[in-house]
């Protein structure tokens, strides 16, 4: 092969400090209430807890409201409205079931924008994601799950499907309210009914969705949403009047929650952390394939459990794939998350990141070579710039453990088998990425890498009609899909 | 000499364990004896230790890629090749049975159903991925679709009662997925664990896909829940105790672990127990995308 000849010394793009973009900000109109409490048997309750958290914008560290930290007994309130409402919700005439999902979506893409600015205040992510991703795919999948809800015999041949039950559900910060859509559609499709708790850092827009519940119509008890922190969660998993556990988060936590309902018939859903591979092969369009990597590590500033943290570029293209990232990442815009051009936000927490900054040092003391781009971070806020490592060692805690930031690790491999073995040496097995123009090869590698989800010349697509989840330690289950019904059903 | 004092001297034998395409006793060196109805010893068996468990899972490990990737169609026909091996020894099996407690009738009732089990599972092989996966339609140029694989190395412990057709029921699915297996024979009636084993090992199943182990449970159900080298673990009417000891597998190495439930009769249940559903525990779904584009 010989080298492309290349230019990237003088992207075409930069202008030096002669012409900045002007900011573009996002209206920012939206009404946020000085406190919350919790959404239970169709009403704001004050709730039981005595204690708040302190819910901020990490983009400027200004408190947004003050809410409720739910505790047991509020979990027994929301858990007794949910089994109150089981009887009736589970028998609703299905196809009625299916019109509340159906209005619940609509709701959605009519109040778009308020949840999308109300998103990216209170997690941090660039408006442009929250917009285009994270509120069209929640409303994508209320609307797919509607369908489902009166089609149920259907979704395994020969078996009667029932529901489960009351469902816990326990979601993480890092897309708040694309994950209150992908717990609660298909739990209430399938004729369950819920008790939802979103994560400390990011309560806002489930406590919104409430108001859409409200809004519709939705019967009281037939989805709860009780805010709060850790204890929370553990009193909600724990509850024995729930049938069903679906669980987003780290891998420590899921295995904690097995740990607590080892021996009980609870049913079980984690879908927990990852290391995912990028493997990009010599024959494989760079430039496409180094668009996929950014796409994969630097979507929602790193804070997928999916990104694509572990880059494998066949050796006699590294030299060249590490020019055009370079290239690619000096145009990365990082700052206001409200602003339409932002590429980059804020990290959610300054505990996230405090936890980034730890790999970085780590990363360095281990011998890797650490590079950032150079850009400028507001001075307020909690903040990290793209980065990447060359130089990194199979061995080293920054390719082994997830970091859950904008981080890459670039390494290099010269055999598919070695990156295969090299992809898959891993405990986790969430998602992987494959470049290359070779059909074959792509379906041979496709096959053997262990992995829920295989992105083959793409990277961090998502559909509500496509199965997620875990191979491994990142969990089980499936979320999306004809797949994702079944942990919320009873066949027979 | 005493009067009971017989004029041939039976040949006693000790079943083995079935490890890795060979017959090795347990490297504990402990037997147990069987003994029938009227209390006369039949054969010895082999008591399997946590060691054995592990050069089990080892062989098993070592097996289950080439298992996986061999053709649907050829694993359909070596799950037949076991039907047509148990069939072909039905009076060994019957009497063992027998042995275990049945009646002849009972006995007979479970071997045919035994065998019909292979039967079933043999012709899902090239089937299941037809019903478990499916192509998605995303919302985008992509093409998107999601096929079955095995879950990988798999334990199965088998109930006390039903001692072969309790195994062959749990196996059949495993095998017929692609899973390496290491199983757990009834406690109670193992004979039949340790015929099956000979079986197996005249019906083509390649060395160490399969595994059988006659033991102790509370011995080596904490064994098979630590053992980090395994995916996951299919048991059938455990009790609740023992199952929590399996289910804390999940929390060590995210194994995932299933108990089924079979109700009085539910056994001999084709429709229950011969449905693609039973397979959903035992495979990982794998979704695939591709752009779609000129």
């Amino acid at each position: 092969m010989t080298p492309k000849t290349l230019n990237i010394e003088a992207p075409a793009l930069d202008f030096g400090e002669h012409w900045e973009y002007a900011p573009a900000p996002e209206g920012t109109k939206v009404e946020i209430a000085a406190r919350y409490g919790a959404f239970i048997n169709g009403e704001f309750v004050k709730g039981h807890g005595r204690k708040r958290l302190t819910t901020v914008n990490p983009a400027t560290e200004e408190t947004l409201s003050e809410v409720l930290i739910a505790n047991p007994k509020d979990i027994d309130d929301a858990v007794a409205a949910a089994r109150a409402a089981l009887p009736k919700w589970k028998r609703l005439k299905p196809q009625e079931r299916a019109k509340y999902l159906f209005r619940i979506a609509r709701r959605i893409q009519e109040r778009a924008r308020e949840l999308a600015v109300l998103e990216t205040l209170d997690n941090g992510k660039p408006i442009k994601e929250s917009r285009d991703v994270d509120i069209p795919e929640a409303a994508k999948h209320f609307f797919y799950h509607a369908g489902w809800a009166d089609k149920l015999d259907y979704v395994f041949p020969g078996r009667k499907a029932r529901p489960v039950g009351v469902c816990a559900q326990i979601i993480p910060w890092n897309f708040p309210f694309l994950m209150a859509a992908w717990k609660i559609a298909p739990a209430i499709a399938c004729g369950n009914t819920v008790v939802l708790k979103p994560a400390e850092t990011t309560p806002l827009t489930a406590l919104r969705l409430a108001e859409i519940f409200q809004e519709v119509g939705l019967p009281p008890g037939v989805v709860n949403i009780v805010p709060g922190d850790g204890t929370t969660g553990a009193a909600l998993a724990a509850h024995p009047g729930c049938q069903k556990l679906a669980f987003t988060g780290s891998t420590a936590v899921g295995k904690e929650l097995a740990r607590v309902n080892a021996g009980t018939s609870k049913r079980l859903t984690l879908e927990l952390g990852g290391k995912s591979p990028h493997i990009i092969f010599n024959d494989a369009s760079l430039d496409a394939a180094v668009e996929g990597v950014v796409q994969g590590i630097f979507f929602n500033q790193g804070h997928v459990c999916c990104a694509g943290s572990r880059l494998f570029v066949q050796e006699d293209v590294l030299p060249e794939v590490q020019q055009l990232l370079r290239a690619r990442l000096h145009n990365l815009r990082v700052g206001d998350p409200l602003d339409k051009n932002t590429d980059l936000g804020a990290i959610n927490s300054a505990s996230q990141l405090a936890t980034i900054q730890h790999y970085l040092k780590l990363g360095v003391a281990e011998g890797a070579s650490l590079q950032q781009i150079k850009t400028k971070l507001p001075k307020k806020g909690y903040w990290c710039a793209p980065t990447w490592f060359e130089g990194v060692q199979p061995a080293h805690v920054i390719a082994r453990e997830e970091i859950f930031g904008p981080v890459l690790a670039v390494m290099s491999f010269r055999t598919p088998e070695e990156a295969l073995t090299r992809a898959n040496n891993t405990p986790y097995g969430l998602a992987a990425g494959i470049w290359s123009d070779k059909g074959a090869r792509i379906f041979d590698i496709a096959a053997k890498l262990k992995a829920g989800v295989v992105w083959c010349n793409t990277y961090n697509r998502f559909d509500a009609t496509s199965p997620f989840g875990g191979y491994k330690q990142s969990g089980f289950g499936r979320e999306g899909g004809r797949h994702g019904l079944l942990p919320y059903l009873e066949l027979s | 000499m005493t009067s009971s004092t017989p004029e041939r001297l039976s040949v006693l034998k000790t079943y083995k364990l079935y490890l890795g395409g060979a017959y090795p006793r347990t490297e504990s060196g402990r037997t147990m004896p069987i003994h029938d109805a009227k209390d006369n010893l039949v054969a010895h068996f082999c008591l399997a230790s946590r060691k054995d468990f592990r050069n089990a899972v080892g062989a098993a490990r070592k097996a289950q890629d080439s298992w996986a990737s061999r053709t649907n169609y050829l694993r359909g026909q070596i799950l037949y090749r076991m039907a047509e091996m148990l069939e072909g020894r039905t009076d060994e099996f019957r009497q063992a049975l027998v042995v275990g407690g049945h009646t002849a009738r009972q006995a007979q009732q479970e071997l045919e159903a035994a065998v019909d089990r292979l039967v079933a599972f043999a012709g899902w092989a090239d089937k299941y991925s037809q019903i478990l996966g499916c192509h998605n339609p995303v919302a985008a140029p992509y093409y998107n679709f999601s096929v079955p694989e095995p879950s990988g190395v798999c334990v199965a412990v088998a109930p006390d009662e039903a001692p072969l057709l309790g195994l062959v029921s749990l196996l059949a699915p495993l095998l017929c997925v692609g899973n390496a297996v290491v199983a757990l024979g009834s406690q109670k009636a193992p004979l039949a664990t340790a015929l099956f084993g000979e079986v197996c090992g005249v019906s083509d199943v390649p060395a160490g896909v399969l595994n059988l182990l006659t033991g102790d449970r509370a011995e080596l159900l904490p064994e098979f829940s630590a053992h980090r080298d395994v995916d996951a673990i299919l048991t059938a009417n455990l009790r609740p105790a023992e199952r929590r000891i399996l289910d804390l597998g999940t929390a060590d190495n995210m194994k995932r672990v299933h108990h089924e439930k079979w109700g009085k009769g539910a056994i001999m249940d084709t429709g229950l127990m011969h449905g693609p559903d039973r397979l959903l525990p035992l495979i990982e779904i794998k979704t695939i995308w591709h752009p779609v584009g000129r």
